[in-house]
């Protein structure tokens, strides 16, 4: 390490998936001798990262996720990669297509992708045999879901849910993606919010019918039931939820904790009307950012570019047991991956009707307004449509207020972002 | 002044300056900054743009301020009335001359020893709905009640019912009421025996001893402890801010001031806004304690004076 320019990276990841990366640090350590990149695990890290950036102390390379773009590149905590990445030699096009678009928000790129995910619906096929499905054949609308929905649910003799066939807050992770599986989106990507459109209202009216078909307090008393994520009592795991929304990573948790001989599936989420031919899915990604200030961006975009190489980087989603963000897919990668439906979701991933999760300036408190409402409504406690409403008028509030200051800036940052990136 | 007391009073400065800086760097400069702030747009990483007061008036007209200073304020008048009688109560039985008196103080402290994480972490599967243990020791009472009446109450589903998980939190506060005990029990310690004996001569009974001597000559304690615990009470974050995993509790019930400032602040970066609520949480914490200062101490009885 000594006379070797030191690179400060954070990462969010702990586990087997920091070990991933750190073999990969390992690796770009051992592979020249100018560099030492020191990789630092760190806990809520996007509020970190901000802090460093706004006392003029942030780390070289930040391991971030794609949905904190917006917000993080409209308040000036990051440094546009055009022209780095150009210079690298790195391409658009080898990277999947709507992995690349998460990277980029108004017209620059931020970041480059890390370990990527998409969702796909997870069922028990224990639990459809049971219930006299056919384990092979999972529902493909959210018709055929709802119908198997009644076929897997079972009530104790107290009228209590034993178990149930899906439930949208089981995980609910992608609860402001939901509208995409009826065909629409949350925001237009500019100024206004999309809830006012028949696909929110439809996503908004399938929510409330749940309370009133398996009862609010009901479904929440079961959900009070489950266990840790991580841990043999998730509800999927063992028995209480026989459809789930899940990501890549859900078949490490399954070989960690499921019970032996569990018998699982997946394939691509239904949506409310049937599209036979390419299938949808809500792809997210992992990312690494150079911040605002950062001192070495020369050299962070040096170990990043290592990272990006296909090698690097299929170590690094093979150890994290994700797909790779890259185009190119070795064979080695596909015959060593243990993920058994690698392929349902490199398919998923590959689709042309793969969208990006929502990026939106004000994710968080949209999320926040979300969660509470979505509550509500499947509680029982507010009718959809009051709830939509409400959630409309606060978040695009919040929207007009966040984009007024970023107009006000707007023309001197782009301007400065435009010279940064100039060959 | 003398060159002496000079002297002295450089020693003085200079014995306190650590205290001066930390004063200076770590509230005055936060405070007026937070001041400003509060009339700006600010993000942080962003120089600050001047609103004015439109902070003021956003949150004048944010159903989500109110909600979050209802709650706070609930949360007060409830759990503050409560765990002061709980602790002065238990304080009254601890300092019983019984036998193992130290086993049993030591035990009403013990869970004030908790660290406030741990303590939600461990709440949080207490209030379990289904599983608790705080449910499995209503639901025998509730099945009694129901077997007598008719009824079908059903033990509530504290963290997710809207209408229990305040009243699941300040359960919760009740764990951490060994501190205050402990003051209290030292308070006791205080009040002169003869006193009590000559309320006996005259042939007073327990409960007016309780009434006439112990609660007058423990006042300046009760009143210290209420103080602090509402300060204490208008700033509740860590708690309910775990419990709800970083949320804000079903229909937004358990999201307090304090943790909507931080959401502001460090998830939003609206920093400007959460300065305009920081201040008005200042404001309410000193409007308060001056209140309580005015009217409680009308009520204490020093007895030096």
């Amino acid at each position: 390490m000594s006379g070797r320019l030191v690179l400060e990276y954070w990462e969010k990841w702990t586990g087997f998936e920091r070990d991933a990366m750190a073999r990969v640090v390992d690796d770009f350590n051992n592979s020249q001798d100018r560099i030492f990149v020191r990789f630092l695990s760190v806990s809520r890290i996007d509020q970190k990262m901000m802090l460093a950036t706004a006392g003029g102390v942030p780390p070289d390379v930040v391991g971030l996720w794609a949905i904190n773009l917006p917000s993080y590149a409209e308040n000036n905590a990051l440094m546009p990669m055009d022209r780095l990445v150009r210079d690298a030699g790195i391409r658009e096009e080898d990277y999947l297509p709507v992995f690349w678009k998460l990277c980029r928000y108004r017209n620059f790129l931020w970041a480059l992708p890390s370990t990527p995910s998409v969702t796909a619906l997870h069922w028990n096929k224990r639990m459809f045999r049971e219930a006299g499905l056919d384990p092979e054949k999972p529902p493909s609308t959210i018709a055929e879901l709802e119908s198997f929905n009644e076929k897997l649910t079972r009530k104790n003799a107290d009228g209590s849910l034993a178990q149930i066939g899906h439930m949208p807050q089981e995980p609910g992770w992608w609860m402001h993606d939901f509208p995409s599986w009826f065909g629409g989106a949350s925001w237009d990507g500019g100024t206004q919010l999309l809830l006012d459109a028949p696909p929110n209202r439809h996503f908004f009216g399938w929510l409330e019918s749940y309370p009133k078909r398996f009862g609010g307090p009901a479904m929440f008393q079961l959900r009070g039931a489950f266990g840790n994520f991580a841990s043999p009592d998730n509800p999927f795991f063992n028995g209480k939820v026989a459809m789930i929304m899940q990501g890549v990573w859900m078949n490490n948790f399954i070989k960690n904790y499921a019970p032996a001989g569990f018998e699982y599936g997946v394939a691509a989420f239904p949506e409310e009307t049937d599209h036979p031919g390419a299938p949808m899915t809500v792809a997210e990604t992992d990312i690494l950012v150079i911040p605002s200030g950062a001192h070495h961006p020369k050299e962070a975009m040096e170990f990043i570019t290592f990272v990006e190489k296909q090698k690097n980087m299929e170590n690094l989603c093979l150890g994290q047991r994700k797909i790779s963000p890259l185009r190119k897919v070795s064979d080695e990668f596909v015959k060593n991956h243990s993920h058994p439906y690698l392929r349902t979701f490199l398919q998923l991933a590959n689709s042309p009707r793969a969208q990006p999760t929502l990026a939106l300036p004000t994710f968080k408190e949209y999320m926040n307004d979300l969660t509470t409402y979505v509550n509500l409504v499947l509680l029982g406690r507010m009718p959809a449509e009051q709830a939509r409403r409400e959630m409309l008028g606060r978040q695009q509030k919040a929207l007009d207020s966040k984009l007024a200051r970023w107009n006000q800036v707007a023309p001197v940052r782009v301007s400065r972002w435009e010279a940064e990136v100039q060959p | 002044m003398t060159l002496g007391e000079r002297r002295n009073l450089i020693k003085g400065l200079v014995f306190i300056s650590p205290w001066i800086v930390g004063f200076l760097a770590f509230n005055l400069y936060p405070l007026i900054a937070s001041i400003w702030f509060s009339l700006c747009d600010y993000s942080v990483l962003s120089q600050p743009v001047f609103l004015g007061a439109q902070n003021y008036v956003d949150l004048w007209h944010d159903p989500v301020f109110w909600k979050a200073l209802r709650n706070t304020v609930v949360f007060a008048v409830v759990a503050i009335p409560l765990s002061t009688f709980l602790s002065i109560g238990l304080a009254v039985l601890l300092n019983q001359p019984i036998a193992g008196q130290g086993i049993y103080r030591t035990i009403f402290f013990l869970p004030s020893l908790v660290p406030a994480i741990s303590l939600a972490i461990l709440w949080q599967w207490m209030l379990n709905g289904p599983m608790g243990l705080v449910n499995n020791l209503v639901r025998p009472f509730l099945n009694i009640i129901n077997a007598v009446t008719g009824s079908h109450l059903q033990a509530p589903d504290w963290l997710n019912d809207p209408n229990f998980a305040l009243w699941g939190l300040i359960l919760t506060g009740l764990w951490g009421t060994g501190q205050a005990v402990v003051i209290y029990l030292a308070g006791l310690q205080e009040v002169p025996a003869e006193l009590y004996e000559a309320a006996e001569l005259d042939g007073t009974n327990a409960w007016q001893r309780f009434l006439h001597i112990t609660l007058p000559m423990l006042s300046p304690v009760i009143f210290f402890n209420v103080l602090m615990s509402i300060i204490g009470a208008l700033q509740t974050f860590a708690v309910p801010y775990i419990l709800t995993g970083g949320g804000d509790g079903p229909g937004r019930s358990l999201l307090f001031l304090a943790t909507y400032i931080y959401q502001n602040a460090f998830d939003y970066w609206n920093m400007g806004y959460a300065s305009a609520l920081a201040l008005c949480l200042f404001v309410l914490i000193i409007g308060l304690s001056l209140v309580t200062v005015h009217y409680g101490e009308k009520k204490v009885h020093y007895s030096g004076r």
